[in-house]
C-alpha cells in the first residue's frame, strides 16, 4: 500500500471517528470536523512506540505527546492508539487499550509520597527522603531483629521471613530484575507476583 | 503460550476452555476469527456462562465450575475407546510406552503412598521402572499392563459420558458431539489449539486441570505444531516476565529453583538436578543447570561469588516451606508474624481471597509501603469507606507509605507476552507531579539499606554489602544496562576446550545461553533471556514484522525466548523421518543434512532424526508426559476432585471428596461454607470493559460499567423474586455483597447429579477508589485455599447464597 504513515493515521482516524461520531448522531458535520482537527493535532506531536499495559496480548501503541523533548519542557500525552504495524493487534485495541490515555491521566493518578501514621485518620504529604529514610529503617529493624541465619538444625538458611513483598504485574523486566536482586539480598522468601493469583 | 498468537490462525478446531478470549483478550481473540473464515476452523466452547466468546463459537456446551478433570478425562477416554489418537506420535514422542514401577497404584480416589497426617504422597512409587543402566523400560508392543497408556487407559475408565454429565452437567449429548470435534483432530495434518487462562488456574486442581488439556494435545499430535498448542493467554502485561525472571517465592531467575534448607550446599542442591537422561542418547537440557545457577550468581554478586565460596551459594536464602505464597503470607500476618509488607503496583485488599482477612491481616503491620501510579484500595485500607470497607482508622496501628510511581507512557523497558515475546517500549511523557519510576525507588531503598549496614552493621550484611551496582547511574539504572546484565557476557575469554582458540572474547555480550559455562567466566542475569541483547543491539526492540510462509510467526519482531523461538516443541511438528506431520504447513523439517524451516528448531539443528532423539529436550526421557512422574504435588495422572466448596458429594469417591493435597489453613477451613446454607455455585470472572481494578480509574471504563453486578440466571431469578436491576444480597460463609442482580439467559441450571444447580456469575472490578461507584470486590466472598501445586486460589468455584434485598440507604 503506497500510504505513508500520516496518511494510513488519518484514513484509519476518519473511519473511527466516522463511526463513533455518527453513533453520537453528530452526522456529516461531526465527522468534517473530525477530518480537519485530528490531522492537525497529531502532525505537531511527537509519536512513541509502547505497548498496552493490560492484558498480555500486548497490543502495540502508539503515543502522541506535544512538547519537542527539548531537556526542560514536560511532554503531554494527547493521543494514544494501535499501532497498524504491530503483527498481533495490526492497529486495532479493545474497549480497555482504546481508553489508556484516561488512565495516564486518571485524577487519581498519585503525584506525591504520602504517609499515614499508626492510629491516623488521613494521608499527608511528606518529601521522598522523609518516606525511603523511615522506610529503610524500619526494614532494617525488623530483619536485624528476625533474620534467621541458622535453622533448628543448624543449617544455613539466611532467610528473612518476617517482611515480604509483593511485585508488580505490568512492570518491566528490567524493574523485576533489580527488584529480585534487592529483594534477594536481603533474604526475603514472602515473596511473590501476581502470577500467584 | 506454546505457540504465537497470529499462529492460531492455523488451527482446525479452536477449544476455548478455563477462559473467555473475546472478551479478556480481544486482540488477541481476532486471529480465533481469522481461523474461522481463512481456514474454516471450528470454534468449540465449554464453560459454565453462554459467554460473547460462546456467541461466535459453532458449539456450545455448559459445564459446572470446578469439573473440567472430569469432562476432559472423558475425552480421553473417548479418544482411547475410538481409537482417535494420532499413533505415530504418540508411540515416538510421548512416554506412552514407558513402564511404571511395580507399586504405583490409585484406588477410592488416592494414588500410593498418601499419608493422611501430613495430607501428603510419598511420590517414590510414581516413577518409571528402571533397566540395569537406569534407562526407563519400555514397551513398544504396549502389552505391559503397566505401560503408561495402559495404566491411562484404566484410570480414565471410570469417566464414561454417563458420569461426564452426572458431575459436570453438560448433557450427554453435547459432550458427546464435542468429543467427536476433538477426535478429527487426531489426523496427523490437523490441529486443535487449546486456549485457557485463570478460568483454569484458578481452581485447587488448577494445575492438574491445564496437564489434562497437556494429555489431550500429546494424545492428538497436537504440541509443537501450526495450530496447536496449549496457549494460557496470560491475564497481565507482564505476568509473564515477572515470572520468568523469578519473582516468586520459590523462584530464581529463569525457572531455577530457590534452594530448600536440606540442600546445604550447592553440591547437594545441584544432587536433585543433574536430569541423567532416562533414555539412551536423549538430550535433557537442563543437564546444563549448574552453568545457569553459576552465571546467575556472577551476575548478582560478581567478584565476591568464587568458586572458594560455592559461588555464594549461602547467601541465597533457603526455604523450610514449599512456598512462601500469599495465602500463607496473609495467614502469617493474621496471626502476627509479619512486620511489614511492601506492594509494588499489587492491590491484594482487591486481588487476593477472603478480603476480610486481607483487610484483618493488614492491620495487624507495624508498616505498609505501597507502590503504584494509582490510589489503590490496599493503600486506604485503614480508612472507613462505609460498608465497602469499613475501617476503625484510630485502633490501626499500621504504618503506611504511599509512593507514587511512574505508569508504562513514562518509561523504557520490556515486557514479555503471552507468546514469550520480550518488546521493548519507550518513554513518552514525564510522570504527573514526583512520580518516580520503581527503579528509581527500589534502588533508593536499597542504598539507604546498604549505607546503614556498612555503618551500623547488622543482621548479616553481606550479600547486601556485595550486590553488584556498577550501574552509570547507581540513582536510577538505565533500563538498557539491566537488560544487559539479563542477556549475560563472557567474563574472561572463552575458549574452544579441544583447540583453545578463543571463541568470546571478555567483556562480549552473549549470543545465546550455549555459550553459557560453569567456572564463573560467564555471567547472565536470566539465563533464558540470553540472546535479547547482544553485541548486535537490543533484540527485543526489532521492529521487522515479515512473516515467512505467512503463518504467524515474525520471526525477526521483537526477540522470544527461549533463543527466540516461537513455536516450543517444534520438532514434534516433523515425524520420525524429519518431514511435516502438516506438509501444508511446516515448522522446521530436516533437509538432510540439518533442521530447516520459518522458526528456530527446538532441536539441535544438526541433529539426525535417525539419532532417535526425542522432541521434548527438556524431559530426561526426551518425551512428552502422559504421566507426570513425581512432578506434581497430587497426582501423575488428573483426577477429579471436587472444589473445597461444593455443592454435591465426589460421585467417584465419596471418601475423598477433595484434592487430598490441597493446604488448608484451619482458621481458612473453618470460613468454608455448606450447601445447607449456601446452596449456588459462584465464579468469579473479568469484563471486556474492565482491567482488574484499574480502569475503574479511568473515567471511560468507568463510565461503561459504572458498578457492581452480579448475574443470575433466570429461572433462580423468578424463583427468588429477583427482578433485572434489583437490589440482591450475596453472601459466602466469608463476607457479603449488596449490588444489583443482572438477570441473564446466559446462565442455565445444570442437572448435576439429577439436581438441578445454579450459578451465579461475580465481575471482579469494583472497589472503593476510582471513578466507578463504590463497590464491595467479589474477593469479599471467595475461600482461602489453592491450587496444590502452585497455591493459585481457588476463585473460579465456591458456594453462595442469595437474597433479594432492597436499595442501600443512598
Ligand atoms: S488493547 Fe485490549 S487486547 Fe490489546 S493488550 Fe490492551 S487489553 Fe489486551
Amino acid at each position: 500500500m503506497a500510504l505513508t504513515r500520516r496518511e494510513f493515521i488519518k484514513v484509519t482516524g476518519l473511519g473511527l471517528a466516522a463511526s463513533s461520531l455518527g453513533m453520537l448522531g453528530f452526522g456529516a458535520a461531526g465527522v468534517a470536523q473530525a477530518a480537519a482537527v485530528r490531522p492537525f493535532k497529531l502532525t505537531h506531536a511527537t509519536e512513541t512506540r509502547n505497548t498496552c499495559t493490560y492484558c498480555s496480548v500486548a497490543c502495540g501503541i502508539l503515543i502522541y505527546s506535544m512538547g519537542d523533548r527539548a531537556k526542560n519542557a514536560r511532554s503531554n500525552i494527547i493521543h494514544i492508539e494501535g499501532d497498524p504495524d504491530h503483527p498481533v493487534n495490526r492497529g486495532t485495541l479493545c474497549p480497555k487499550g482504546t481508553a489508556l490515555l484516561d488512565v495516564v491521566h486518571a485524577p487519581t493518578r498519585l503525584k506525591a509520597p504520602r504517609y499515614r501514621p499508626p492510629g491516623g485518620t488521613e494521608f499527608k504529604e511528606v518529601s521522598w527522603d522523609f518516606a525511603l529514610d523511615r522506610i529503610a529503617k524500619l526494614m532494617k529493624e525488623d530483619r536485624d531483629k528476625h533474620f534467621i541465619a541458622r535453622n533448628a538444625a543448624g543449617t544455613t538458611v539466611n532467610r528473612w521471613t518476617s517482611t515480604g513483598m509483593l511485585a508488580a504485574s505490568a512492570s518491566s523486566n528490567e524493574t523485576a530484575y533489580l527488584t529480585w536482586k534487592v529483594a534477594r539480598s536481603l533474604g526475603m522468601v514472602v515473596f511473590d507476583n501476581q502470577a500467584r493469583v | 503460550m506454546t505457540n504465537t498468537w497470529q499462529d492460531i490462525k492455523n488451527a482446525n478446531l479452536v477449544i476455548v476452555m478455563g477462559g473467555n478470549a473475546a472478551e479478556a483478550h480481544p486482540c488477541g481473540f481476532k486471529w480465533v476469527i481469522e481461523a474461522k473464515i481463512e481456514n474454516g476452523a471450528k470454534l468449540v466452547v465449554v464453560d459454565p456462562r453462554f459467554t460473547r466468546t460462546a456467541s461466535v463459537a459453532d458449539y456450545y456446551a455448559p459445564i459446572r465450575p470446578g469439573t473440567d478433570i472430569a469432562f476432559l478425562s472423558g475425552v480421553i477416554r473417548y479418544l482411547l475407546e475410538q481409537d482417535a489418537i494420532q499413533h505415530q506420535y504418540v508411540r515416538a514422542y510421548t512416554n506412552a510406552s514407558l513402564v511404571v514401577k511395580e507399586g504405583f497404584a490409585f484406588e477410592n480416589g488416592l494414588f500410593s503412598g498418601y499419608n493422611e497426617e501430613t495430607h501428603s504422597y510419598d511420590r517414590s512409587s510414581w516413577d518409571y521402572e528402571l533397566d540395569e543402566q537406569g534407562f526407563a523400560k519400555s514397551d513398544d508392543s504396549w502389552q505391559h499392563p503397566r505401560c503408561v497408556i495402559n495404566l491411562l487407559r484404566q484410570h480414565v475408565s471410570r469417566y464414561t459420558p454417563e458420569t461426564v454429565s452426572r458431575i459436570c452437567g453438560t448433557p450427554q449429548d453435547k459432550f458427546l458431539h464435542i468429543c467427536g470435534l476433538i477426535a478429527a483432530t487426531a489426523a496427523p495434518d490437523k490441529a486443535m489449539t487449546s486456549l485457557f487462562a485463570l478460568g483454569w488456574t484458578q481452581h485447587s486442581v488448577g494445575s492438574q486441570n491445564i496437564r489434562t488439556m497437556a494429555m489431550i494435545q500429546l494424545l492428538l499430535g497436537n504440541i509443537g505444531v501450526a495450530g496447536g498448542g496449549m496457549n494460557a493467554l496470560r491475564g497481565h502485561s507482564n505476568i509473564q516476565g515477572l515470572t520468568d525472571v523469578g519473582l516468586l517465592s520459590n523462584l530464581m531467575p529463569g525457572y531455577l529453583n530457590l534452594p530448600l534448607d536440606k540442600e546445604t550446599s550447592l553440591d547437594e542442591y545441584m544432587k536433585t538436578k543433574q536430569y541423567k537422561p532416562l533414555r539412551p542418547g536423549q538430550t535433557s537440557y537442563w543437564q546444563n543447570y549448574r552453568k545457569f545457577v553459576v552465571s546467575l550468581q556472577k551476575a548478582i554478586y560478581g567478584d565476591a561469588a568464587t568458586q572458594d565460596n560455592n559461588w555464594a551459594y549461602d547467601w541465597l536464602p533457603k526455604l523450610d516451606v514449599p512456598m512462601y505464597d500469599i495465602i500463607r503470607a496473609f495467614e502469617m500476618m493474621n496471626n502476627g508474624q509479619l512486620t511489614g509488607y511492601i506492594c509494588q503496583g499489587f492491590n491484594p485488599l482487591q486481588a487476593f481471597p477472603d478480603r476480610g482477612k486481607i483487610r484483618r491481616g493488614l492491620s495487624k503491620l507495624k508498616f505498609l509501603v505501597t507502590m503504584d501510579p494509582l490510589d489503590t484500595e490496599t493503600s486506604r485500607f485503614w480508612q472507613d469507606f462505609g460498608p465497602q470497607n469499613p475501617a476503625r482508622s484510630a485502633e490501626i496501628q499500621t504504618e503506611v507509605f504511599q509512593l507514587p510511581t511512574t505508569c508504562f507512557a513514562e518509561e523504557n523497558g520490556s515486557l514479555v507476552n503471552s507468546a514469550r515475546w520480550l518488546q521493548w517500549h519507550w518513554k513518552a511523557a514525564e510522570a504527573p507531579g514526583e512520580a518516580m519510576s520503581d527503579i528509581w525507588i527500589m534502588s533508593g531503598i536499597f542504598h539507604r539499606l546498604r549505607e546503614l549496614y556498612r555503618k551500623e552493621g547488622g543482621a548479616f550484611p553481606d550479600p547486601i554489602l556485595n550486590l553488584t551496582w556498577k550501574y552509570t547511574d547507581p540513582v536510577e539504572p538505565d533500563p538498557e544496562e539491566l537488560a544487559r546484565e539479563m542477556n549475560g557476557r563472557a567474563l574472561a575469554d572463552l575458549t574452544d576446550p579441544a583447540t583453545g582458540a578463543v571463541l568470546t572474547k571478555a567483556g562480549t555480550l552473549l549470543d545465546g545461553f550455549a555459550q553459557l559455562r560453569d567456572d564463573g567466566t560467564t555471567a547472565s542475569g536470566c539465563w533464558i533471556f540470553s540472546g535479547s541483547f547482544t553485541e548486535k543491539g537490543n533484540q527485543m526492540a526489532r521492529r521487522d514484522a515479515t512473516d515467512p510462509r505467512e503463518q504467524g510467526i515474525a520471526p525477526n519482531w521483537a526477540w522470544a525466548w527461549p533463543a527466540n523461538r516461537r513455536i516450543l516443541y517444534n520438532r514434534a511438528s516433523a515425524d520420525q523421518d524429519g518431514k511435516a506431520w502438516n506438509p501444508a504447513k511446516p515448522i522446521i523439517e530436516w533437509n538432510g543434512s540439518r533442521w530447516e524451516g520459518i522458526d528456530v528448531p527446538d532441536y539441535g539443528p544438526t541433529v539426525k532424526p535417525s539419532d532417535g532423539v526425542g522432541p521434548f529436550i527438556m524431559n530426561a526421557e526426551g518425551m512428552g508426559r502422559l504421566f507426570a512422574r513425581d512432578l506434581m504435588a497430587d497426582g501423575p495422572f488428573p483426577e477429579h476432585y471436587e472444589p473445597l466448596e461444593s455443592p454435591v458429594e465426589n460421585v467417584l469417591h465419596p471418601k475423598v471428596r477433595s484434592n487430598p493435597v490441597a493446604r488448608v489453613f484451619a482458621s481458612d477451613r473453618a470460613a468454608f461454607g455448606t450447601p445447607q446454607h449456601y446452596p449456588y455455585v459462584a465464579t468469579t470472572y473479568r469484563l471486556t470493559e474492565h482491567f482488574h481494578f484499574w480502569t475503574k480509574h479511568a473515567l471511560i471504563n468507568a463510565i461503561l460499567q459504572p458498578e457492581e453486578f452480579v448475574e443470575i440466571g433466570e429461572v433462580l431469578a423468578k424463583e427468588k423474586g429477583i427482578e433485572q436491576g434489583g437490589w440482591v444480597k450475596v453472601s459466602s460463609k466469608r463476607g457479603e455483597v449488596v449490588c444489583k442482580a443482572y438477570v441473564t439467559k446466559r446462565i442455565k441450571p445444570l442437572l448435576v447429579d439429577g439436581k438441578p444447580t445454579h450459578v451465579i456469575g461475580v465481575p471482579l472490578h469494583w472497589g472503593f477508589t476510582g471513578q466507578a461507584r463504590k463497590g464491595y470486590g467479589a474477593n469479599t466472598l471467595t475461600p482461602s485455599v489453592g491450587d496444590a501445586n502452585t497455591q493459585t486460589p481457588e476463585f473460579k468455584a465456591f458456594l453462595v447464597n442469595v437474597e433479594k434485598t432492597g436499595a442501600p440507604a443512598a
